[in-house]
């Protein structure tokens, strides 16, 4: 699919601004690039339901980055210093690690997607007799495994907490 | 195949910012960076490109669908494992980003080497 192929090679150039440019408020607009081109991409990946929460996501993301970044200071002091022989080698031994890994998961994925694919077989068949949803990714986050939503929703709340509990300026008062 | 190649190299994008970066709001990115990539990357494998078969949204549009209709379906089990992680990840930038903002209030600089050198 070549307009995938575009989109990724687009991702990849803004992810290598994002990393490697002085100013830190150009690196966050690479990196909301980077998620706007992701949202695009779910589009052509036939994933509607992605598409929206990623593009209300990443706007929210690049408000953090932004608000965090008017606080402090937008400029990369670090960049030009020389690596370090400890980074470098430890990049290398997870990049080899994660490479090797992601090689054969995917490997297996594919060889194996039929059998991936029958669960979801099922999901299609059944889910409007089984759940009443038209749509089945909403039937499958929010039936199928409910459990999982309330586990994301209790990590989403935890992640509040510890941000206040974080940003929080003054002890409490005796 | 190629697809896939190229979102690996987006991961290793961010692997490569999150370890030797030395500047905090750098690593943020690339955390951010390497979670899009695994997301796209979910997306893609459930992306069952068949031949001769146009892909449609895991969305039923009419009640009676046939064999032929079913397959061409894109899979909605790693949609929605995504659309969970997604959210996630704003949680973990977020609870990043101000662990940030409160050593920049304490030590005055992002710098990941100068609060190394400050430690005890």
């Amino acid at each position: 699919m070549p307009e995938l192929i575009i989109l990724l090679l687009f991702m990849v150039a803004a992810g290598i601004v994002a990393v490697e440019i002085k100013d830190l408020l150009a690196s966050v607009i690479a990196l909301g690039a980077v998620g706007f081109t992701v949202a695009i991409g779910f589009i052509v990946l036939q994933a509607p339901d992605l598409a929206i929460v990623q593009i209300v996501i990443e706007i929210l993301a690049v408000v953090f980055f932004v608000a965090v970044i008017l606080k402090t200071t937008h400029v990369d002091s670090t960049i030009g210093r020389p690596y370090k022989g400890a980074d470098i080698f430890t990049f290398i031994i997870f990049g080899v690690f994660a490479l090797a890994f992601l090689y054969v998961g995917v490997r297996f994925l594919l060889i194996n997607s039929s059998a991936g694919f029958e669960i979801a077989q099922h999901y299609i068949k059944h889910g409007l007799t089984e759940t009443g949803a038209v749509n089945r990714v909403a039937a499958v986050i929010l039936d199928y495994r409910a459990l999982d939503t309330l586990g994301e929703a209790t990590v989403l709340f935890t992640a509040v907490i510890g941000v206040l509990a974080v940003l929080r300026l003054e002890g409490r008062k005796k | 195949m190629l697809i896939l190649g190229i979102s690996l190299v987006l991961i290793l994008i961010g692997l490569y910012a999150i370890i030797t970066k030395r500047n905090m709001i750098k690593v943020a990115v690339g955390f951010a960076l390497m979670e899009y990539a695994v997301n796209f990357l979910f997306a893609i494998i459930g992306f069952h490109k068949v031949p001769g078969m146009k892909i449609i949204p895991p969305i039923l549009m009419e009640v009676k669908t046939t064999a032929n209709v079913l397959s061409s379906y894109s899979d909605p089990v790693p949609q929605a494992l995504v659309l969970t992680s997604i959210v996630i990840g704003l949680g973990v930038t977020a609870f990043m980003l101000s662990l940030a903002l409160r050593i920049y209030n304490r030590i005055g600089s992002f710098d990941l080497d100068e609060i190394k050198r400050l430690k005890g």
